[in-house]
């Protein structure tokens, strides 16, 4: 069962391999002369100040409430795909109903402006 | 002691070392990180015990969306240093001692687990593929999978009427108690 | 799966689809005629409570005995039902006169009463969380949706967070239950049990888990800490509700499970069940005595009935009464309904915005003042008691039988004297309405006094033929697939 998934292993060595291949190369054969302007924080060439950290708008927070909404949605229509030519029609039936009623959710959240930034 | 076996024990120490790195770490950020590492190398001992359903739906749910929530939740509340002082140090001996309890409870059941009077039975291979997922929840569970849609549209819903909208004037508690 | 299995549980389907259209519909609906959405959500209701009846009578399952829709669940969806439309009625004029109107509060109480109607079908474990977090999601958005007060949002949240705590307990426990047994479907769960082919110390630490999960939806002792707090601090309208639908959907659910999956657990259920129950009517009646707030003094009280209510499953493994145990109990549930729905209709009458009108206080004078409110208060207090004549009286006399005939006395008695101890705060309300003086205004709520006073007539007439409303419940109990 698990050995499907030997090529994915391999794919992720390599991205692994390539990742810190890439930074140790920069740092070896990189020149190397900071100063103390170089070495501060980037801020768009804005001089920084204050913490680095802030706190965010709560609508993050919403946006990413409805992006797990969706996503479990997402979760559940997989499975039916790989397997939808065997269920049916009944399956079919099934799967319309339930992306309707989330559609309800979606058209509730877009009225409600849930969707816009203001 | 196969290789898989050898994989899955190395990747079994590699999720408690996240798992207490995340508890451990007196950042919120680094503990969120842990915690990613945690759930994809869970996701891997899943797809090692012969479920890749639910290791595709760890990676896409927990490590994608729930990690996202965390992270702004995390800088929502401005929280990423933890303060140094701990104010819940007398609650730490009742903890451990309810973990002690916890772990002479895991023995107990270990010596309890001769009772077993027959094997509960063993899934088959395919149980947790996608195709064998996808065709028990479209014909067995139909009714739950359609419950499931309610819920989350309850989910939306409330997650909307709670953070949009403005405040609304009723107050069921008293002024001078407050 | 074929069209039969979705006709069976056609009045739930009938329920969460108009939840849904009301939902849609009132995007579109102009602020001038928001009054059609409580209007729509009667008609479904009302729609829903023919279709649920039509079934009495005439027993079905459904999904390879997923769900069943059998008389105990019918007799429920009447409570939850019935509870549900006066809630609307509750809340029509109350959440405009506070300011408060917001019309999903409609849909979510009809998706919360979807899912206390599926926790009544619900016959495998999977059915029991999902009917558990489809009810329980709505009404910890309702319990929050009034984003003002901060001790208001406290109550919300940490509602939300105990609840989905319990959810956790209960998840974990179907867990066990399925790693002991590998099923989920109640009947094939305890026969895996009766064989013993099952892990026995897992299977236990699950139905435990599970009990816990169940105490905290009912509010029972040691998993009340919750309820004083959330009551308070949700709307009143709300509150009524929730003490009631909740309280019933965590009875239907403990007992599916546990006379259906773990009957071969009595014997170390039973007395684990009656700790609870005494607990329970002790802490609750004790604590409501030091009441000064009337929402906080309900709450105690319906913790204290949850006690009695409890007293039903004591002796859940004896099948020669557990029959007369269990409609023993939804007679009960029934006097509760109609008892907490008409005395929360009487709160609601006398609060005013700004948490006004809530004290013990508040309520002197109303006796003269508002002869028919104070007369139906003084008969829901009398009720709650337990004193002829009654439906109360009628409720708790029925569970005291039932407990004697399982032979336990002891449990009876702490009963009767608990009994005793909460007429005194029961009491202290009438007395505060008739004896002290005082000018107190009510709202101008038609349908507040519709409310009271057919709860209380009910509460009255039904008290002179308990027998027909027991054979009823009886009836019901026969139908148990």
């Amino acid at each position: 069962m698990a050995s499907q998934f030997f090529p994915i292993l391999v794919i992720l060595a390599l991205a692994l391999f390539v990742g810190f291949f890439v930074v140790v190369l920069g740092t070896i054969f990189g020149p190397r002369r900071p100063t103390a302007r170089k070495s501060s924080p980037y801020e768009s060439g804005m001089v920084p100040y204050g913490p680095g950290t802030r706190r965010m708008s709560v609508r993050y927070y919403l946006v990413g409430v409805l992006f797990i909404l969706f996503d479990i949605e997402v979760v559940f229509v997989l499975p039916w795909a790989v397997v939808f030519r065997e269920l049916g029609m009944p399956g079919l039936v099934l799967m319309i109903v339930f992306l309707v009623v989330l559609e309800v959710a979606f058209v509730y959240a877009w009225k409600k402006g849930a969707l816009e930034w203001e | 002691m196969t290789p898989v076996m050898v994989v899955f024990g190395l990747l079994g120490v590699v999720v408690i070392l996240t798992a207490l790195g995340m508890l451990l770490s007196r950042n919120a950020i680094y503990s969120a990180l842990f915690l990613v590492l945690n759930f994809a190398t869970v996701a891997v001992l899943y797809i090692i015990l012969g479920a890749p359903f639910i290791s595709l739906v760890q990676i896409t749910v927990y490590a994608g969306s729930i990690m996202v929530m965390f992270l702004f939740v995390i800088m929502l509340l401005g929280a990423e240093r933890l303060p140094g002082s701990d104010r819940l140090r007398r609650q730490r001996w009742i903890a451990a001692i309810l973990g002690l309890v916890f772990v002479a409870q895991v023995i107990l059941f270990i010596f309890f687990r001769g009772q077993l009077t027959a094997p509960v039975g063993t899934p088959p291979a395919t149980l947790g593929s996608p195709q064998a997922v996808g065709t028990t929840l479209f014909t067995t569970y139909a009714l739950p999978f359609e419950v499931t849609g309610a819920i989350l549209v309850v989910a939306t819903v409330g997650a909307i009427l709670l953070t949009r909208g403005a405040a609304l004037p009723y107050s069921p508690i008293r002024k001078e108690e407050k | 799966m074929t069209a039969m299995d979705w006709l069976v549980i056609l009045p739930v389907l009938v329920l969460s689809g108009w939840a849904l259209t009301v939902l849609l519909v009132d995007l579109w609906i102009p602020a001038k005629y928001k009054f059609i959405t409580p209007l729509l959500t009667v008609l479904g209701l009302v729609v829903t409570l023919g279709l649920s009846l039509s079934k009495f009578g005439n027993p079905q399952s459904a999904f390879n005995g997923m769900v069943v829709v059998d008389g105990f669940a019918i007799f429920l969806d009447f409570i939850f039902l019935v509870s549900g439309l006066g809630a609307v009625a509750l809340a029509y004029r109350y959440l405009r006169r506070m300011g408060i109107e917001r019309c999903e509060y409609y849909s979510l109480l009809m998706f919360s009463i979807s899912g206390m109607m599926l926790m009544t079908y619900a016959n495998d474990l999977i059915m029991v969380f999902l009917a558990l977090e489809l009810l329980s999601i709505p009404l910890y958005v309702l319990a929050g949706f009034v984003r003002m007060e901060v001790r208001s949002e406290e109550a919300a949240l940490k509602y939300f967070l105990l609840g989905a705590f319990s959810s956790g307990f209960v998840l974990y426990g179907i867990g066990l239950i399925f790693g002991a047994t590998s099923h989920t479907e109640l009947p094939a769960v305890a026969a895996a049990v009766g064989k013993s082919s099952a892990n026995l110390p897992m299977f236990i630490v699950g139905a435990a888990l599970l009990l816990v999960g169940f105490g905290f939806k009912q509010a029972a002792v040691p998993f009340h800490m919750w309820s004083p707090d959330v009551y308070q601090g949700a709307p009143s309208s709300v509150t009524a509700f929730m003490s009631i639908g909740a309280k019933a959907a965590g009875f239907a659910a403990l007992m599916r499970v546990f006379v259906a999956a773990f009957p071969s657990l009595s014997a170390d259920m039973s007395w684990v069940l009656w700790a609870l129950s005494a607990l329970t009517m002790i802490a609750g009646n004790v604590i409501a005595i030091a009441q000064t707030n009337i929402k906080r003094l309900l709450a105690y009280s319906s913790i204290a009935q949850t006690g009695y209510l409890l007293m039903a499953f004591v002796p859940y493994g004896n099948n020669q009464v557990l029959g007369d145990t269990v409609a023993a109990m939804l007679f009960y549930l029934l006097a509760y309904m109609l008892t907490t729905l008409g005395a929360w209709a009487v709160i609601i009458a006398v609060e005013k915005n700004g948490g006004e009108g809530l004290e013990l206080k508040d309520y002197a004078g109303l006796g003269r003042r508002h002869p028919l409110l104070g007369a139906a208060m003084t008969i829901f207090m009398v009720s709650l008691i337990g004193v002829p004549p009654t439906l109360g009286f009628w409720g708790k006399f029925y569970l005291f039988r039932t407990a004697l005939e399982g032979g336990f006395v002891w449990l009876a008695l702490i009963g009767l004297l608990t009994s005793l101890v909460s007429a005194y705060y029961y009491l202290r309300v009438v007395v505060i309405m008739y004896m002290q003086a005082g000018e107190p205004e009510t709202a101008d709520d038609l349908w507040l006094r519709l409310v009271a006073l057919t709860c209380a007539a009910a509460v009255v007439l039904l008290a002179f033929m308990p027998g027909s409303v027991l054979s009823l419940a009886v009836r019901a109990v026969l139908q148990i697939l």
